[in-house]
């Protein structure tokens, strides 16, 4: 066996491994120790799901893609002008802006929800959907704001002045010159944000105020409930999306993956 | 850790006016400043003891005090840093060299690349409940051994979650920063790594000299980077500890958030003073590891 090929097999074993009893409890309906499998296999936990409390759980991934859709959204709206301002000039002050805009980063998103809170309840965004996108969006900002400065640090804009020479409106320019160049790192940029915004917990709860029950929240609860197999498939539904994102931005990043990070 | 980087050729030093440059920024910097300033900001103003709904109050330390004087906060501080410094240190030893290992087998642009990318999007909550039913008393792994007969029962099973020395939250740390790390490694060595170690070996370089004078300066900086993050993730994060951590002691996100969501709302301020706490802590250990590195580059060049 090749080098390569084995430490493919280990990461792939390591990887994986920690999912198999997630699968073996999600399709279980009996399985006491010290049985190396369940006793008795069904499917009880996902037509639990599916039927019993199909609304709950759809409501709750609806809730969750909402929320990651339109935080991502919005961060790539504001991160992309200020990704390009830190990326292609030097101006005074540059340092200092860019500590301030990177600095949410290393502050833990628990903090600032506590201190949000009681201004949020006085403005009426608690418990609101906009609230919880707002602070999702003080700490996914950040990310984007970094992956596309590094962007932009590689990007040279003399492509778009052609482009105006040669007769391109605005539009066109962004659309068929600018876009182009930066997709890779705009795929990168709205993973990052996507994810983060996607597994957050307690910024959602306090924000939240338990009236937003993304799948997060319902997991958190399902799991005090104690009901394991219904806990590991509703897991399995929350970790799929992700994957499915990851899969389709490699596809469109050409296996680059994450090596456009600087 | 936020080093600016080199502007485009084609544009460094041109500057363009104020106006495009605040309409570029502006609006970024407004979310920045209102919702996360504003957040600290006010967070700050609560746990010195302001209450908007009571006319204010007078403001004093007597929150942080309270923090500072009780007697589980040093347990609780300490706990917090082991689990985020252990699982840092652990994953920054594994990427090292495994990154080394992904550019020499020019594995970075296979399968094992997208295997690897796989815990990046899988979140904290789901990794904790994966490592709760493999590692615990009745989990998978206990169920292995006693149906192959080497431990009798669960109670005979090493005790791995919700236990002393965290060892289930620090394995899931580890699962979910080593690609992390590992990535921002990978981005370097895939540039430039390759020619460099080449040249130094052309120069008669061996193995151990190629890789402390030649690899690992080249990647110092990426390095403390992604464990800057890392350690300051751990340090400040409730859902690990929270689903496998013990009752006591418990680490300052998890003591803050149960203060906060007390019943009564006294304790409020006292959480948000914790949750400053978390956050100072962090901010002193970038500062700190920022002036170290200034001092070892100081004496590198005196050499």
């Amino acid at each position: 066996m090749s080098g390569r090929r084995f430490l493919g097999l280990a990461i792939l074993l390591l990887v994986l491994l920690p999912f198999v009893p997630l699968l073996l409890w999600s399709v279980s309906e009996q399985w006491f120790y010290p049985g190396l499998l369940p006793q008795k296999f069904g499917l009880r936990s996902w037509s639990y799901i599916f039927s019993t409390a199909s609304s709950q759980i759809a409501g709750g991934l609806v809730q969750s893609i909402g929320l990651s859709g339109v935080t991502t959204c919005l961060s790539l709206l504001i991160g992309i002008p200020a990704g390009r301002a830190l990326g292609l000039y030097s101006f005074a002050g540059k340092r200092l802006i860019a500590l301030l805009l990177l600095l949410p980063v290393i502050v833990p998103p628990l903090c600032v929800s506590m201190g949000l809170h009681l201004w949020f309840i006085r403005l009426g965004l608690a418990e609101t959907f906009f609230g919880v996108v707002l602070v999702h969006l003080s700490f996914c900002l950040p990310y984007t704001i970094f992956v596309l400065w590094g962007v932009f640090a590689d990007y040279n804009p003399e492509f778009e002045e052609q482009a105006r020479c040669l007769g391109a409106g605005r539009l066109q320019t962004l659309v068929r010159v600018t876009l182009p160049f930066i997709f890779p790192g705009l795929c990168l940029a709205a993973l990052f944000s996507f994810l983060l915004s996607w597994s957050q917990y307690l910024s959602t709860l306090i924000i939240g105020g338990g009236k937003l029950l993304t799948l997060p929240i319902l997991l958190f609860s399902l799991m005090d409930s104690g009901d394991r197999p219904v806990a590991a498939a509703v897991s399995l539904l929350f970790v799929l999306p992700a994957l499915l994102v990851l899969l389709a931005n490699g596809r469109l990043l050409g296996r680059q993956g994450l090596s456009g990070v600087r | 850790m936020f080093q600016p980087l080199p502007e485009s050729p084609a544009q460094a030093g041109t500057a363009p006016g104020r106006l495009r440059l605040l309409m570029l920024l502006g609006p970024a910097l407004a979310i920045i400043l209102l919702f996360f300033g504003g957040g600290i900001f006010l967070g700050i103003l609560q746990a010195l003891g302001y209450r908007p709904g009571a006319g204010g109050g007078s403001l004093s330390l007597s929150h942080f005090a309270a923090v500072f004087t009780d007697p589980d906060f040093s347990t609780s501080l300490l706990m917090t840093l082991y689990i985020a410094t252990v699982s840092t240190l652990a994953a920054a030893l594994c990427s090292l060299p495994l990154a080394l290992l992904l550019t020499r087998l020019a594995a970075t642009s296979s399968w094992i690349n997208v295997i690897l990318q796989i815990p990046l999007t899988v979140p904290h909550l789901v990794i904790g409940i994966c490592i709760s039913l493999l590692l615990s008393p009745a989990g998978l792994v206990s169920r292995l051994l006693s149906w192959s007969g080497l431990i009798a029962g669960p109670a005979a099973f090493p005790l791995l979650v919700n236990d002393t020395w965290s060892v289930g939250i620090l394995l899931s740390y580890i699962w979910k920063e080593i690609p992390f790390i590992t990535f921002m490694l990978v981005a370097i060595l895939k540039n430039s790594g390759q020619e460099l170690e080449e040249a130094a070996q052309t120069l008669g370089a061996s193995p151990w000299q190629r890789f402390r004078h030649v690899t690992l300066p080249l990647l110092a900086p990426n390095l403390r980077g992604a464990c800057l993050i890392v350690f300051a993730f751990s340090f400040g994060a409730f859902e690990l500890p929270f689903l496998l951590g013990k009752t006591f002691p418990m680490v300052l996100p998890v003591w803050a958030y149960r203060n906060y969501s007390d019943v009564d709302l006294m304790a409020r301020p006292e959480g948000i003073a914790i949750g400053l706490i978390i956050a100072a802590v962090v901010i002193c250990a970038i500062l700190l590891s920022q002036g170290l590195t200034r001092m070892t580059s100081r004496q590198g060049t005196a050499r």
